[in-house]
């Protein structure tokens, strides 16, 4: 039908217009503006966030090591607590014991000559343990125990900070004074004195070390969600959700949390590197990660008691602890910037 | 502003007492054993327990324990050091961490603030950039890392520094352990000062003080310095107690007869010495509150305005 009748107007003369009859003047003088363009609130934080290039770096850092505490202890044929050994041809069991790092075929490519020692075939890219054991897949492992505590803790620590501080926040008057009261009780009490005093009812091991973080960074998660409540709740749409008949939990939860979580994830970011690091520390005590599980703490302390004779084996836990720290310092640090821009950095 | 001094020093007496209660609480009500149950029977644990007055009500246990407390006397030991007084361990290990710690805290805060004004008056220079890569490796490599790496080149590969530490030649081993806490605390203050100057340069009042003609020495310690001190108390107040307390992984390192050594002789042998922990919680909170109790007093000193404001407070 539509063909006929173009057919019918082709042949009647009538002019069918194209594109390109018309034409904009100026097209290149036209001025669009993209620095306060409209924007979504969280497209604009991403696009800070990827314009910093610390930002970007430690989140290649993180994903880096991430991967390889995932990946890594897989790329060994050794398993973290196996003991590298194997009979010779005399039927005698040799231990891998204390071997600095190679890889065979690089070795071969430098000196043109074999290792003529039992594991001449075998990789060892951060070397062997004191005990025989592969520290590739140890190093990997440790960090994967180290952030995996670290996630695990300081995940249940936002949710109970953020919850209470939402509602000491919302509520306000005496039950804001009682809780901010804990609060400030809580807050002074080391770090130290609370994982003492857990090492005398608790085993030590993973378990203490989760405890002890989760008693600890709650706080600070806290204080900063109290501080967001209090500037949010004076604002209109909060006494519109309150007029149309809102529950406290409705209005704390759906209603003004969504607006507190960047401040948040900023803390968390910060968090995160002081549960490891504390993990680290814990362990290197004695009170922490027990064999043959190991951490990144583990895995320093172990170097450290042998450093005169393995110096090379502390280095890959103390290069993954400081990469681990940087990367998310400089995460924290572009996402603060990112959250809350400064007009000199637009 | 008397009256503000004195409500904040009744909370905090007042916080102080809680968590000593708290504290105590836990220690003798949580299940466990201060003594090695193994090596002994029932009836020697509960003489033991008999000796130490484990037995009593906790109320009873605590009023004996508070009213020996303030005569300066912390009890004996359950386990460590075959059941010496506490006093008399701990004021040898107060003594070796205070005098290392103090040392870190006054280098630190020094060099620190020291690096952290030469940073903020060359901005953007090669300084500013040192600066700034030396406050991030500060932060990310912890001050233990440092030290064992000083420790094996400088005193196992190049022996110049003794291997550990030793109390009667203190001036020449507490150096290593010193600047590795230090290094720390440098890093920190020195980003701190850097920001907070950077931003006070920036502010009208010292473009007003520019333009009358101000400048050099005067203008950056009275005028900028000043404002910016006040967030870096607030930083520095709880690294004055860690460095104070001494770093346990510092100590152990190092072989340092300190607080932290024994904290650690505390939790991490094999009997847990239940008065020890308490001597020690009761110290650290002890030193936690009352430095953050001058930082907070500190703040009337150091800036007007707050004064003003808890005057207002008052009414």
């Amino acid at each position: 039908m539509a063909e006929k009748n173009m057919t019918v107007e082709a042949a009647s003369g009538a002019y069918v217009p194209v594109e390109g009859d018309f034409e904009l003047l100026h097209r290149q003088d036209l001025q669009v503006d993209k620095n306060f363009a409209s924007q979504g609130y969280w497209k604009g934080v991403f696009i800070h966030f990827f314009r910093n290039k610390r930002a970007v770096a430690g989140l290649i850092i993180i994903t880096v090591i991430v991967a390889l505490a995932i990946f890594g202890p897989l790329m060994s044929r050794f398993g973290y607590k196996d003991i590298v050994q194997f009979r010779n041809e005399k039927n005698k069991r040799v231990v891998a014991k204390g071997i600095s790092p190679r890889v065979p075929w690089i070795h071969e490519l430098l000196t043109g000559e074999k290792y003529d020692d039992s594991f001449s075939e075998y990789t060892f890219l951060f070397g062997t343990d004191d005990l025989g054991r592969d520290l590739w897949t140890r190093t990997w492992y440790g960090a994967r125990v180290s952030l995996i505590i670290a996630f695990v803790t300081i995940f249940i620590d936002m949710l109970i900070g953020m919850s209470y501080g939402l509602i000491s926040g919302y509520f306000g008057g005496l039950a804001d004074n009682v809780m901010q009261r804990f609060v400030e009780v809580a807050n002074s009490v080391p770090r130290l004195v609370i994982v003492s005093v857990l090492a005398i009812f608790m085993p030590k091991g993973m378990g203490l070390v989760i405890v002890a973080l989760l008693l600890t960074e709650w706080i600070g998660m806290s204080k900063i969600s109290r501080a967001e409540m209090l500037k949010i709740k004076e604002q209109e749409y909060v006494l519109a959700s309150r007029t149309l008949g809102a529950g406290h939990a409705h209005i704390i939860f759906r209603g003004i949390l969504p607006n507190t979580i960047g401040p948040i994830i900023t803390q968390v970011m910060f968090s995160i590197p002081t549960a490891i690091f504390t993990e680290a520390f814990l362990s290197f005590v004695g009170v922490g990660i027990v064999l043959p599980q190991c951490s990144v703490g583990t895995l320093i302390e172990d170097g450290f008691n042998n450093i005169t004779t393995l110096p090379y084996q502390i280095l890959p836990p103390i290069i993954v602890l400081a990469l681990l720290m940087l990367g998310f310092n400089f995460i924290g640090d572009g996402l603060r910037e990112a959250l809350a821009p400064k007009l000199e950095d637009m | 502003m008397l009256k503000y001094i004195l409500k904040r020093i009744g909370m905090a007496a007042l916080t102080l007492l809680i968590i000593v209660f708290l504290l105590f609480w836990l220690v003798r009500v949580m299940p466990g054993n201060p003594f090695p149950s193994e090596r002994m029977n029932a009836v020697q644990i509960a003489n033991k327990r008999a000796e130490l007055g484990l037995d009593k009500p906790i109320l009873v246990q605590f009023y004996e324990y508070m009213s020996k407390l303030l005569q300066g006397d912390f009890g004996k030991g359950t386990s460590l050091y075959n059941g010496a007084p506490i006093k008399t361990v701990l004021s040898t290990c107060v003594y070796n961490s205070f005098r290392i710690g103090g040392i870190a805290i006054l280098f630190g805060t020094a060099v620190g603030l020291l690096l952290g004004i030469t940073a903020a008056l060359n901005r953007g220079k090669f300084l500013d950039g040192f600066c700034t890569v030396f406050s991030i490796i500060g932060v990310c490599v912890p001050s233990y890392v440092f030290l064992i790496f000083l420790q094996y080149n400088f005193c196992f590969k190049i022996p110049f520094f003794p291997y550990f530490f030793d109390p009667d030649n203190f001036g020449f081993s507490c150096q290593l352990p010193a600047f590795s806490l230090s290094l720390f605390t440098i890093s920190t203050i020195s980003r701190f000062t850097r920001n907070e100057m950077v931003e006070v340069f920036d502010s009208d009042y010292v473009h007003l003080a520019e333009s009358k003609g101000m400048y050099g020495r005067k203008l950056v310690l009275r005028h900028v310095l000043r404002n910016a001190l006040i967030p870096i108390v607030t930083v520095v107040a709880p690294l004055i107690v860690d460095l104070l307390t001494g770093s346990l992984v510092v100590e152990k390192i190092y072989g340092i007869n300190g607080i932290g050594k024994l904290m650690v002789d505390a939790i991490a042998g094999e009997g847990i010495d239940y008065n020890y922990v308490l001597a020690l919680g009761i110290l650290y909170s002890a030193l936690y509150i009352g430095i953050m109790l001058v930082v907070d007093l500190l703040y009337g000193v150091l800036d007007p305005r707050i004064r003003v404001a808890a005057k207002g407070e008052e009414r």
